[in-house]
This record gives C-alpha cells, structure tokens and sequence, in this order.
C-alpha cells in the first residue's frame, strides 16, 4: 500500500475522539426515562416493525425456515391492519437466492452475511469470492465483519484495505461493516472502529454479528451513533446504522429510536438509514400493537412462530 | 446509647429477584390496634405483566423437570420454612393471630408443604390412565400442567391460604403469579424470601403485593395466563374473573375452603391444573392372549 495512505489511517486513528464511558452511561440513561404512549407509541411501533432486519443466521438453516421467514416478512400478522413490512431479510449466503425468489414482487430487500460470517478468520480472497457469490445470488445488501483480530493488533490499515476491497466487490449492493464491538472491548475502539468503517466506505455501520454477548448495548450503538454525527457535520454525507442482538424488546427498540432521533435527527427515522437486526423482536412489536388495540396483555401462543 | 431498629423492607418477587414495584407505589395496612404493619408495594399492572413473563419463561424447565426432583425441591421449601418459624409466627402475631394459632398455622404451612412434595411423583400414576378402546390402538391419557396459573388467596389468611393454594399447583409443573392477601401481606413476602433460598427456580412462584381489585382485571384478562385459581369469597369479583377469563378461555377455579383444617388438602388441587392429554397409539393387542407385547 502507498506510505501516504497508510499515514493518512493512522491520523485518521488518532483524530478519533476517546469516549467519556461515565457520560455516555449517564447520556443513554436519559433516553431510556422517555415516556412514549398512545398514538407516538403506536407510530413508534409501526416505524419499528419497518426497520426490521428480521434475521436467521444458524447453522441449522433450511430452505424452508428461510421460506417461511421470507413469508412472515411479507405478512407480519395479518390480521392487523395496516401494518408495514420488515426492511429486509437477513441471510447466509447459501440462502440468498431462496430468499430473493420468496420475496419477489415485495419491496422487502435480501441482506447477506458474508466475509466468513461470523468469525471473519478466513483470507481477503476467501471474503471477497464469498461477498461476490452473494452480490451474484441478488443480494441488495451485503454484511460484513471486519477482522477483530488485526483491528487489536493494531493493523488498522489492513482492516481499512480489507472494508474498501469489499465495498468494491459489492456493485450496487449497499455494505454494511459489522464491527462486532463485544470483542472490541472499549467504547474508544468502537468508536476507532467505526471511523474506519465509515472512510473505508460502508454505508451502514453495524454493532454486532448476535452469535457474541454483549451485543447491541446502547451505549454502544451511542458511541456509533456519534461517529455518524460527526462524519456527517463534516462531510454532509449520511450514514446508516444498525444495532443487531439483543434487541428483543419493543421498549428496547422505541428507547433506541429515541436516541437515533435526538442524535441524528428525523432524517435517520427510516429504514433507509437505519435497522434493527433481530428476530425476536417483530413478535414482541406485533403484540404491543395488539395490547394498545384491545387493552388486554397478549401472548405468543396467538402469533407466528419466530 | 440507643439503637435505632432497622424495619423491613417489604418487596414483591419476580422472577427469583425482589424488585420494589415498577410504579413506585406503597401502601400501608395496618393491625387491629392500628399500627402499621409495614410500607409495602403496591403493584400495578405492569408489575403483573412482567411476573407473567418471568412465570411463561420459566415453565418449559420446570415441567419437564423430573417429578422426583420436583419434589425434592418441594420438600426443600418445607425444610427452609421450618427454619424460620419464629419469623412467621411473629409476623401472624403482628397481624392479629393469637401465639396458638400463629404456631399451629406455621406447622401446618410446613406439613402441608412435605405433603404436596409427596404428591409431586405420585399423582401422575393416579389421575392418567389406559383405556380401553374398539379399534387396534393403544390409548391412554396423561396428565399436563396447564401452564401459568394466577392465584388469587383468600383476603383472611397470611399465609396457610397462600401454601395450600400455591403448592399443588407448582407440583403438578405449573408456574404461578400469586396476588397476596391485600391487607394480610407479610407472610407472603416472607414466604417468596424462603422460596429464594430454597431450591426453588426464579420464575417458578411469583409473589405481587398490592391492592387485588387493581391487579385482578389485568391477570385475568392477560392472553398469556392459562387458569386462574380464586381464593377468595367475593361472588361479584369471582363474576368478573370468570367472564375476563373467557377471551382466552382460561380455566377458573374457585374454592371455598377453610385451609385451616388439617384435611383441606388432596389430589383434587393437584389435578384440578392438569389438562388430560390422550393419545391413540397405533398398535396391535396390547393385552390379549395372542399379544406380542
């Protein structure tokens, strides 16, 4: 790599902000004392159910279970009326194409994991052939986790490099760079993190691959939340984000789109700019919906299998 | 110099913690000369909802426990509550029992414990059975726990009316959302602090304090409570819960007992909260005189 891009990463490393971690605590605490009832919750829920990346990432997938997930996408409770969809669906690469025709003639879009999903322990060449397959298949978009490992180890150039080689490999398929900030373990490399990803060219910010704990905290989709900000007072371009795992609650969920609108402000209120990646999360939204119709506590027995 | 004497907190018990109520509220009942038993919480409803979460998440490992383990764990309550009688029998002193009475309460609290602990692997022989059918199959039923059961005690009693209504029913592998007795409630607080440190899983027994007319509408009206068990007297409240229990078809159950007596206790309180599954298994002579089996 030329010398100049490689100092220009490293001052890009050091220009990142260190995170007062006591402030951010007391910062997210107040989101989460927000009172939203009747018809904001109701919009809030809504909005919520439309960011849904409604995710399955497990060994133990089939064509079937995508199948049926594509179709819960498309149909989240039928009897409700008026309900969204969920943003997309998120899937293996393997999946991708089952996924694209379940969903045909819905504006639902097809998410990939790739870049050897979750580890990321596999060579450029391997992430690159698997990011490649999945843009093939017809993914709109593509997740991939950046290399801890050398991210601790203090290679952040070779983390740079590797985001930019995917981001090209992904044509007109918009990346979202998972920073799986539970190995991160500070908020000042999430943050160093997600300076790199946003220069490197993601599209989206991501915090985690769910299969590590902790995952989506507040005060870490925060932190990344503030790097949006600043990249956007900077240079006027926005930014997506999205928190994944452990997400399960629509309180959760409402107290998080708090926080995105007293950051980042309305224009991030859609799913264009942000998601949530869950797959417990959609019932638990269906069923406040349901509780603010008919007043009455509800139970997963009357609602779809996740 | 003299000491200031601590008072008791009084928490309810969710999900094997004692949280104070999400609402913030308290209330404070008094004895019958006046003095105040204690601060204690007054639940709302979103204190009920969140221990019929804790009582739903906790029964798939409860149920499928081991009915001898079960029981085991049920004996366990009986052996912790035998060490704090004192305890109980000076908070139903404080509630307006006589020494004789506390005392005689608490030992049949324990007794009635050891003896649903014995139920726990014996009433499954008992209330399933084989039956005899006009087709080539084996059919037989079996008993299944009805899943989370609100209890709703009796308004008289602190904690006798609480034991025999909660313990067969966690016997039989339901978990349970208790209302206490509203003005009666130490016992009951006491009681969830010696299930706490029994064997017993978080989520298994959840204890709310609080006004019973408040809490009731929504417990018996939540999609997600399978049967609700009434043990109290009112015939207009248990009107109520019988027809908020129709949207989901919960089963309700309602006993007018004096628990105070050493025989009100059997396999009807167990058995009542089982749901019979039968099962048609297709087979040849199970019993005859050509069977293979």
């Amino acid at each position: 790599m030329k010398k100049e891009l490689q100092q220009s990463i490293e001052e890009l490393i050091s220009a990142s902000p260190t995170i007062d971690k006591v402030g951010v605590e007391e910062r997210v605490a107040r989101f989460q004392t927000r009172s939203i009832k009747g018809d904001s919750k109701l919009q809030a829920l809504k909005m919520g159910l439309n960011m849904i990346d409604l995710t399955t990432l497990e060994g133990k997938d089939t064509p079937g279970k995508v199948q049926q997930m594509c179709y819960k996408a498309m149909h989240l409770h039928d009897e409700l009326a008026n309900l969204p969809t969920v943003a997309a669906v998120c899937v293996y690469p393997s999946m991708v194409k089952i996924a694209k025709s379940a969903l045909v003639n819905s504006s639902v879009k097809v998410a990939s994991v790739s870049t050897a999903f979750p580890s990321g322990q596999a060579p450029l060449s391997v992430k690159l052939a698997d990011t490649t397959f999945a843009v093939n298949e017809g993914a709109d978009e593509i997740d991939m986790v950046i290399s801890r490992g050398k991210f601790l180890a203090g290679e952040y150039d070779y983390v740079f490099d590797e985001i930019a080689a995917i981001k090209a490999a992904c044509g007109n398929a918009r990346l979202k760079v998972i920073l799986e900030t539970g190995e991160l373990l500070t908020l000042d490399n999430v943050r160093k993190a997600s300076d790199l990803a946003i220069y490197a060219g993601a599209d989206f910010i991501k915090t985690s691959t769910g299969k590590i704990q902790p995952a989506a905290t507040m005060q870490v989709t925060f932190t990344m939340l503030l790097a949006i900000k600043d990249y956007f007072d900077k240079t006027g371009k926005m930014i997506g984000m999205k928190p994944a795992g452990g997400i399960s609650t629509a309180k959760l969920a409402i107290h998080n789109l708090v926080m995105v609108k007293e950051v980042l402000g309305n224009e991030w209120l859609t799913n264009q700019w942000f998601r949530f990646g869950a797959s417990s999360l959609a019932n638990d939204i269906l069923m406040q919906i349901r509780k603010l119709e008919t007043g009455v506590y509800q139970s997963s027995d009357y609602f779809s299998i996740d | 110099m003299s000491r200031l004497e601590i008072v008791k907190t009084y928490k309810i018990y969710i999900g094997g913690q004692f949280p104070r109520t999400e609402s913030g509220r308290y209330y404070s009942p008094v004895n019958k000369d006046g003095k105040v038993l204690g601060n204690i919480c007054l639940s709302s409803r979103k204190d009920v909802r969140n221990a019929v979460v804790a009582a739903r998440k906790a029964i798939g490992s409860w149920s499928e426990r081991a009915a001898f383990n079960r029981g085991q764990i049920l004996y366990r309550i009986a052996e912790m509550l035998e060490g704090r009688k004192a305890q109980f029998v000076e908070e139903l002193q404080f509630q307006g029992s006589s020494k004789q009475a506390a005392e005689a309460e608490v030992n049949l609290a324990i007794d009635r414990i050891v003896y649903y602990a014995g139920w726990c692997d014996k009433y499954q022989a008992i209330v399933s059975s084989v039956n005899p059918v006009a087709s080539s199959h084996f059919n037989f039923s079996v008993a299944e726990p009805m899943g989370v059961v609100g209890i709703i005690v009796p308004e008289n009693s602190s904690l006798i009316g609480l034991v025999s209504l909660v313990l067969p029913v966690i016997c039989g592998g339901n978990t349970v959302v208790v209302l206490a007795a509203e003005n009666l409630p130490l016992c009951a607080v006491t009681f969830a602090e010696v299930l706490h440190s029994s064997d017993v899983p978080g989520g298994v027994i959840n204890i709310l304090t609080g006004s019973t007319k408040e809490m009731t509408p929504t417990l018996s009206t939540h999609m997600d409570v399978n049967a609700l068990v009434y043990g109290g007297t009112d015939p207009l409240e248990l009107k109520e819960i019988q027809e908020n229990a129709v949207l989901n078809v919960k089963r309700v159950f309602a006993y007018l007992t004096d628990w105070t007596k050493a025989d009100a206790q059997g396999l009807h309180f167990i058995s009542d909260v089982q749901e019979i599954k039968t099962i048609w298994h297709p087979i040849e002579n199970v019993g005859g005189a050509t069977s293979n089996y």
